[in-house]
């Protein structure tokens, strides 16, 4: 359903993505990792249409977007997260959701928003309210009306990105399910975005890992895991941490 | 939504304001009502923008455009103004849309964007100044009387006709006030003045949103221009663009209220009030004075009540509000952008 070849971001004398390629089928869940600055979020930010690619073709559908303004693209079916959630706080959680599903999907009707604003916050499992005010939110409430507000877009293809940073391990565990939850009742192909490994690894059906923006390894968690480049930049190179990491992230996959 | 007793209240209040000069007939007390309800109409335009962080001084020049186009449309070409409104209106909004669509394409936001609209007041204050072949200059300029149809002249000598007149359009204005804030426009207008990526991201088009509520306001203001010129028959570049007045909506908008509907007319009142209590008390010794006044009250509103007089009564009166606390910091970063 995706279909990303010779992806290049460039700004100014620094390459951020260099000549970066994958796919990712309908019904999928993709795991990209990767350390800080290796690119992750610069392919986010092209795929969503935030940022104009130097070169390289995205074919979404079998439709080239690459280079398409933002909402164009929410309009063909693509949503986000934001790593940092960014609720629009003189709005109620509500009317945030409701905004999105009515942009979102083209601005059909008020009604079909409101429908999907109630839909997409009950499968977060945030209050369908009207008047609750997104002051009352804690960091997860944020992350569940981020994940909301990109449900209410009605997208075929869901980019999460880093959508578990700042949470504690049981609300970790929880969020993961709502992803998995997500692609098996909605059926949405999912990129995630992550950086707490384990957990990504548990979830994902295939992984792709960046360094210095381009992929280094692509595959099966368990395989991907084991892989001694992946280690290397992705865990460092301390011995004892790297092995207990990867038995860690290896336990994590198969259970 | 408005409730039973709102809209009763309404009802009541609007009876009540039309009514009005034919039980009360004072001329000069109808005078200053016409005033005010044309000026009311003009802060509401402007706050339709300003509400959502979107800060123009450049509405001096589209109420110029308003007042002058339809002027001299009448006096030179014999257009009567019932034409000649609407394309100075067409000709505020494609003004409003030449200067918006570069500053919102290319995000030109907050300080930068209060700079460009604060020269498109200057250019259209200039214009008019410097063709005084035509406009008369700094002179003034006036429309000639008709001697023929006066309703196809919109000239009339009553001033409950005017009053009237300028009651419906000022009513135009809230109800446009009102639409927009019920739809889902508000929504997004709201999203973009606080993130406009995110905005984006929800699928909001940030550009044709922001021209969108631009032309609606633009249009507005350069009818409230025209309505000014038939209503005064005398136009001086200074009344009815540039800078201060341009400054002048601002300052009744923010005293008042911007996130109230009635904020900008309650705005008005105050300002036109106080212009002509300083007019009769102190005459000619005074010329300029309402303007200091104007600015120590902005920087007293801005600092000590954000939402104005109308926002921070209705406040009070309401057990529960309806917006959240950090609302009352986006009002006063609407008064200083980027602060």
């Amino acid at each position: 359903m995706l279909e990303v070849s010779g992806l290049v971001k460039r700004f100014g004398g620094f390459t951020a993505v260099n000549n970066v390629s994958f796919k990712v089928d309908q019904g999928e869940i993709l795991g990209l990792i990767g350390p800080n600055g290796s690119g992750k979020s610069t392919i986010f930010n092209m795929l969503s249409g935030t940022l104009v690619p130097t070169s390289g073709s995205i074919l979404f559908a079998g439709h080239e977007i690459a280079g398409l303004g933002p909402h164009r693209i929410i309009n063909r079916g693509i949503g986000r997260t934001f790593q940092i959630p960014r609720p629009f706080r003189r709005l109620t959680i509500f009317e945030n959701v409701a905004l999105a599903g009515f942009y979102g999907q083209g601005r059909h009707s008020r009604a079909k928003a409101e429908e999907a604003a109630e839909r997409s916050l009950a499968m977060v499992g945030l209050p369908t309210d009207r008047h609750a005010s997104v002051d009352g939110l804690g960091a997860a409430g944020l992350k569940k009306l981020e994940l909301a507000k990109a449900l209410a877009t009605a997208p075929k293809l869901l980019l999460a990105d880093e959508s578990l940073g700042g949470l504690d391990d049981a609300e970790m565990d929880q969020a993961a399910d709502m992803l998995r939850n997500i692609r098996d009742q909605l059926g949405i192909t999912i990129i995630w975005v992550e950086h707490i490994m384990g957990v990504l690894m548990r979830v994902v059906d295939r992984v792709m890992v960046l360094d210095h923006g381009e992929k280094i390894s692509e595959g099966l968690p368990s395989v991907v895991a084991g892989d001694p480049r992946v280690i290397e930049v992705y865990l460092g190179t301390d011995a004892e941490t790297t092995q207990a990491a990867a038995a860690e992230a290896r336990r994590r996959a198969g259970g | 939504m408005m409730g039973q007793g709102r809209l009763a209240a309404w009802t009541v209040g609007l009876a009540a304001l039309v009514a009005l000069p034919f039980v009360y007939r004072d001329p000069y007390h109808l005078h200053i009502l016409v005033l005010i309800l044309i000026w009311s109409f003009a802060y509401t335009s402007w706050s339709m923008m300003g509400r959502f962080g979107l800060v123009s001084l450049g509405h001096g020049g589209f109420m110029g455009i308003g007042a002058y186009v339809t002027a001299l449309l009448w006096n030179h070409v014999g257009l009567s103004p019932w034409i000649g409104i609407p394309i100075s209106m067409a000709a505020a909004g494609v003004l409003a849309l030449i200067v918006g669509y570069p500053c919102f394409r290319f995000r030109i936001t907050g300080h930068y964007f209060v700079l460009v609209t604060l020269a498109l007041s200057g250019i259209v204050l200039q214009v008019i100044t410097a063709t005084r072949d035509y406009t008369g200059g700094s002179l003034g300029y006036t429309p000639s009387r008709t001697l023929g149809n006066k309703l196809l002249a919109l000239q009339f000598d009553d001033k409950t006709t005017w009053y009237l007149i300028a009651l419906g359009v000022w009513l135009v204005g809230i109800i446009v006030w009102h639409l927009i804030d019920r739809s889902m426009s508000r929504y997004a207008l709201e999203a973009i003045s606080e993130d406009e990526d995110a905005a984006a991201a929800a699928g909001v088009n940030v550009t044709a949103e922001k021209l969108k509520i631009t032309l609606i306001s633009a249009l507005m203001t350069a009818l409230a221009g025209a309505i000014y010129c038939q209503y005064q028959m005398f136009i001086t570049p200074d009344t009815v663009s540039g800078i201060a007045v341009s400054l002048q909506m601002v300052f009744a908008a923010i005293v008042g209220g911007l996130f109230v509907s009635l904020g900008p007319t309650v705005g008005a009142v105050i300002t036109i009030l106080l212009a002509e209590t300083l007019r009769i008390g102190f005459g000619t010794r005074a010329v300029g004075w309402d303007n200091l006044v104007y600015g120590v009250l902005l920087v007293l509103f801005i600092i000590f009540l954000p939402k104005g007089i109308l926002g921070s009564v209705l406040d009070r009166l309401k057990p529960q509000r309806k917006v959240p606390r950090a609302h009352e910091q986006e009002a006063v970063q609407i008064a200083r952008p980027g602060a």
